[in-house]
């Protein structure tokens, strides 16, 4: 009754390509954007930033990043972690030796540092595929995890390895360091991934997603049409790791504030951002942010639910914690395999016609 | 040039590179006959361990439910009943709705199989280290030591026997068997399997209990060597590069692959660690893995990849 | 959304539908994230615990945390609390995680009088915050060593000894083995550790000792999590260090005990650092193991009347945490003993306050005057089980003294076979100088005052 596009007249072909063509998603969209804008600052404390929703935005940059690669040109890869590493050591080589660098510049300069790097590692796409080269991309998690461990230039020769973000400003408020209002962090990476989901949006939509998608569905048939395989597979290596090197940098910079290169980015980071593009819905930008959302709201209301709701011993929890992601990933893959982003479709289909089934 | 040292370390490395095979098999079985790249591979083995554990210490649910604890041998045969119905649990309540997915999301079914087991596994039998000790020798080979200098680990002779053994059982069982010629033919072409009246079901049951099964000689093998914890497994990511250095497909391609992997990251750390300043035995194996790839991108052994538009 | 901290222990036991409507609340609360407190009824001491007992290195964790629960219950048991105020012990679970261990402190901190954030990753997270939070951060032993300079972190404690003085006990208890400082020239001591921020520690330290007293030094990292070590043995074996010390944690330890057993090394020269002394560590490896030594700052078994207190106290009661026949072990010793020093600072900080109801500031001046000497350990049952404490303002380490234990296999127990050596703070002095001064640098921090 509400979500109908009847009368809703294109005029132009502008209008018909718009991203949302349907008005009431226009509205829903926008109105989301600004609770997000002009609500949730007022409202934020450091756990909701620390916890919820700085985890959320900057895994969600991540995921779009390896959603480009994986989603869109189906060249499967497990070396997020080690990208977002380069990405983190990025900012912080950048950050100590340029002080009075604007962040944003830096945040951007790591990204494309990354970028490079993705390029170098993407090399091996071009005659490995499938399986093969997801465990091949290991090579790249474990070398530059190995890397930055191990040569002192990376994080400035302290003693223990550890990389620490110094206090900085923005615009006269404090962004990083101790004391920086949650607000202004959230915000700062808001606006990033806001910016650049839209980016990413109009690139998948253009030449370069299209060709991506035409190697993904059959990268011998899309040669044969005229698809350079080295363009656009090294293209979307590109592209996806300029993501990731970003939300490594928001990751360390903005969220973290220190980080060790063993841990912090470690190969469940790489599987964890896979988890959010399968269960968010491979080939979906919208997607990229429902996974991110999913898996890292999931744990903490199930932790908070049954620990605090249900008094059950904290370890207990933790392993009913465990063995109930697992189920929810079995059965959302065996319910919808193509993801949450797949479900919100139906979901609006079902909205189109409601209340008459047909 | 010490000779005597070169020999040690490429041995060591050929058996260490038999205890990755030993993981890696399971993950070729599983693949080999239904695509699915099994990630839970490493889980299965600590879960084996850990029941295998439970069924020999005083201390288990073993015990305390009927008041007396196995012998190893039985207590070898009840895990390996153990991981038939967890074989059948998995066929029955996962692979059951997935059939005819794509390969990755068989994969990310696999990893969240994984995490089950993993929060089942630490719930039922606890987190601590279990000393797993059924009798297997182990410390320096005496002899050899003192007679020639060279030093060999008994367990890990014991577990390339062990691992020899199991190969030829496998071959005996693929080439030799009923059931096995039926698990090749669905690993070639499942339709045609189907069509001929192989049940794609029961066959997935019992690749699943015997990469189980697999996964139990790896648990036992590397529970010895470190005591049962939850950090076994994460021996699968050292399979890995056996895996792919090998091929998906290919039985001798895991354990060539692993002697290859096993020297491989030895002698680099040995004699290139130093000069870099160490460590770099793991991203050492997947750089060799892949240096194998880029001459032959379905492994050593792997089945050709035939595309066709 | 911070409203919902429903008073849980006030409402148990007001009938089913009390229950209910909390079940209820929680639930919508849960389902959108709100930060939850439990049961913080006022005045009572908050002293939250973050474990980890799930993941690779869980077999540590458990019998710490399990000692660091029991000894607050012991308190609340026997004593009715510190100076009669209970303390109610919330925990969370970190896995070892840095993401987790966050999300944990965010989650307890308000309130909270003290954290013991049990991993080197998360105490270096904390370690900024807890400046503009006022909580104190009591990372005992571990975390960032250079935290011991009182006059640029006034709110991190990590006493009675850093990695970096311990490294420097062990020398000496090498050197004494070996006949004097002067007979470690031409020496090879090597170091097997960990490949992370925490195994790295000492590097520094032993590498300016190796330079002072003339003894060749060698590190061989070995990754996490360190089940196949066969490389590194190999080249101990072929280049026969006198002596080796190992910075390792969970799997890495039991593989390289017995590793170092099967090459033969011989087991009392071969010495490992707290984390690596511990039943978990040289049980798998049987009786090969017989001999290992490693550094303690406190005595392993059961044997002291604090022990019988919470066998009776506690598990008496049917609230201890773990399996009473555990109690006693080398990690639930430590955990006790963190206990100890936590609940005596929090007594000193009332004390110095003149009041019961404390806050995480008041507890940290509690700390940097705390003083727990024999005498006092001999009233808290601790007789002799560690050594007498006195930290200041400029010195949040302490004594930094470490002895060595070592391992009877036969009799499954370890054992102090050297007295306490103090720390070469000629040798960590200047170190924990360089490098808090980069830390004051980065973040802008005025060394304080101590006078």
């Amino acid at each position: 009754m509400l979500y109908r596009e009847t009368g809703q007249f294109k005029t132009s072909y502008q209008a018909d390509q718009a991203i949302f063509p349907i008005a009431q998603d226009r509205w829903f969209i926008f109105g989301i954007i600004a609770i997000a804008v002009f609500v949730v600052p007022f409202l934020i404390d450091d756990y909701g930033a620390n916890a919820v929703l700085l985890p959320f935005l900057v895994y969600a940059m991540a995921a779009i990043g390896l959603n480009i690669l994986t989603g869109y040109c189906g060249q499967l890869s497990l070396g997020t972690g080690g990208f977002m590493a380069v990405g983190a050591y990025s900012t912080y080589k950048l950050f100590t030796a340029f002080p009075d660098l604007n962040l944003i510049v830096i945040v951007i300069l790591s990204g494309l540092i990354t970028a490079a790097v993705g390029v170098l590692f993407g090399l091996p796409s071009l005659r490995i595929k499938g399986f093969y080269l997801a465990v091949a991309t290991l090579a790249s998690q474990f070398f530059l995890v190995w890397m930055f461990n191990k040569f002192g230039w990376f994080y400035n020769y302290n003693m223990t390895g550890m990389i620490n973000m110094p206090a900085s400003t923005m615009f006269g408020l404090q962004l990083t360091g101790p004391g920086a209002h949650p607000a202004v962090r959230y915000l700062f990476c808001l606006g990033f991934v806001l910016v650049f989901a839209l980016v990413a949006k109009n690139i998948v939509r253009g030449r370069l997603g299209r060709e991506w998608m035409a190697i993904r569905d059959m990268d011998i048939a899309a040669e044969i049409i005229g698809i350079r395989p080295l363009y656009a597979k090294l293209s979307a290596f590109a592209v996806s790791s300029f993501y990731v090197g970003m939300a490594g940098a928001l990751y360390f910079g903005i969220w973290l504030s220190s980080a060790e290169p063993v841990e912090a980015f470690d190969i469940n980071q790489s599987f964890l951002v896979l988890f959010m593009i399968i269960i968010g819905g491979l080939g979906s930008i919208m997607g990229s942010f429902l996974g991110a959302a999913f898996i890292v709201l999931m744990p903490l209301v199930l932790k908070n639910f049954m620990v605090d709701g249900l008094d059950i011993a904290v370890v207990t929890a933790k392993h009913v914690e465990i063995i109930t992601m697992g189920m929810l990933i079995i059965f959302f893959l065996i319910v919808e395999p193509h993801g949450l982003a797949r479900l919100w479709t139906i979901a609006k289909e079902k909205l189109r016609l409601w209340p008459f089934p047909h | 040039m010490d000779w005597l040292f070169l020999t040690e370390t490429i041995i060591s490395g050929l058996m260490a590179g038999v205890m990755y095979s030993l993981v890696a098999l399971g993950f070729v079985l599983i693949f080999k006959a239904s695509g699915i790249f099994n990630f839970a591979q490493g889980v299965m083995a600590l879960f084996a361990a850990l029941a295998l554990y439970d069924f020999l210490a005083p201390e288990g649910w073993f015990n305390q439910l009927f008041g007396f604890t196995l012998p190893v041998p039985i207590a070898i045969v009840a895990t390996a009943g153990v991981m038939v119905i967890l074989a059948w649990l998995i066929e029955r309540l996962v692979l059951r709705y997935l059939i005819n997915q794509e390969g990755i999301i068989l994969f990310m079914a696999t990893i969240g199989l994984a995490y089950v087991l993993e929060g089942t596994g630490d719930l039922l039998f606890g987190s601590d280290v279990k000393p797993l000790d059924i009798g297997i020798p182990q410390g320096a080979w005496d002899y050899l030591l003192d007679t020639h200098g060279l030093y060999i680990e008994k367990l890990e002779i014991f577990a390339a026997i062990t691992a020899a053994i199991l190969v030829t059982v496998l071959a005996i069982f693929f080439q030799k068997t009923r059931i096995g010629r039926a698990l090749r033919a669905v690993a070639d072409d499942h339709q045609a399997a189907l069509s001929v009246g192989i049940s794609l079901r029961a066959i997935w049951v019992i690749v699943w209990a015997v990469a189980g099964f697999v996964a139990l000689v790896a648990g036992i093998m590397w529970g010895s060597k470190s005591g049962v914890q939850f950090s076994l497994s994460l021996i699968a990511l050292k399979a890995l590069p056996v895996l792919i250095l090998g091929g998906f497909t290919s039985v001798p391609g895991a354990i060539v692959g692993g002697l290859i992997i096993g020297v491989g990251e030895k002698l680099a750390e040995i004699y290139v660690g130093p000069m870099v300043g160490g460590a770099i035995e793991n991203w050492f194996a997947y750089m060799l893995a892949l240096a194998f790839l880029l001459f032959r991108p379905q492994g050593l052994f792997g089945e050709k990849i035939i595309e066709r538009v | 959304m911070r409203g919902c901290t429903a008073a849980t222990t006030t409402s148990r036991g007001e009938g089913e539908k009390m229950k209910f409507a909390k079940l209820t609340k929680v639930a919508l609360a849960a389902a959108v994230v709100a930060p939850m407190l439990s049961a913080t009824v006022l005045a009572d001491l908050k002293v939250p615990s973050m474990d980890y007992r799930t993941g690779p290195y869980a077999p540590n964790g458990i019998p710490f945390a399990n000692g660091y629960s029991d000894y607050l219950s012991l308190l609340n048991e026997r004593d009715g609390g510190i100076e009669g105020v209970k303390i109610v012990n919330p925990s969370c679970e970190t896995a070892y995680n840095t993401k987790q261990g966050v999300e944990c402190y965010e989650k307890l901190k308000d309130g909270a009088l003290v954290f013991q954030p049990l991993s080197t990753g998360i105490t270096y997270q904390l370690i900024p915050r807890t400046i503009v939070d006022k909580v104190p951060v009591y990372s005992m032993g571990y975390g960032r060593t250079s935290a011991a300079n009182g006059k640029i972190f006034p709110y991190v404690f990590n006493f009675p000894a850093t990695y970096w003085s311990q490294a420097t006990a062990l020398v000496q208890y090498i050197a004494d083995q070996e006949g004097g400082m002067d007979k470690l020239k031409g020496k090879k001591i090597y170091l097997v550790h960990h490949n992370s921020a925490y195994g790295k520690e000492p590097i520094r330290t032993l590498e300016s000792m190796a330079a002072k007293y003339g003894f060749t030094y060698r590190s061989l990292p070995v990754d996490h999590p360190g089940q196949e070590q066969k490389a590194t043995w190999l080249q101990i074996r072929r280049e026969k260090p006198d002596w080796v010390l190992m910075w390792g944690w969970g799997v890495m330890n039991q593989v390289a005990v017995k590793e170092a057993a099967s090459i033969r090394f011989p087991m009392d020269h071969f010495i490992g650092v707290w984390w690596s002394g511990s039943e978990n560590d040289v049980l798998p490896a049987g009786d090969a193991a017989d001999g290992y030594l490693s550094g303690a700052f406190h005595a392993a078994g059961a044997g002291f009347p604090v022990h019988a207190d919470i066998k009776k106290h506690v598990y008496g009661n049917g609230k201890g945490k773990g399996e009473i026949d555990r109690v006693g072990e080398v990690l639930y010793n430590r955990g006790m003993v963190a206990a100890m020093w936590t609940t005596e600072a929090i007594r000193n900080a009332m004390k110095i306050h003149g009041t019961k109801d404390v806050t995480g500031e008041m507890v940290r001046d509690g700390f940097e005057t705390l003083k727990v000497d024999e005498a006092r350990l001999a009233e808290l049952g601790m007789k002799d089980f560690t050594y007498g404490i006195q930290i200041t303002c400029e010195n949040h380490e302490g004594p930094g003294k470490v002895a060595v234990q070592q391992w009877d296999a036969k009799a499954k127990k370890w054992s102090m076979v050297s007295k306490f050596y103090e720390p070469l703070r000629d040798i960590t002095g200047p170190l924990i100088a360089e490098d808090s001064a980069a830390f004051a640098k980065e973040n802008n921090i005025t060394p304080r005052d101590c006078n």
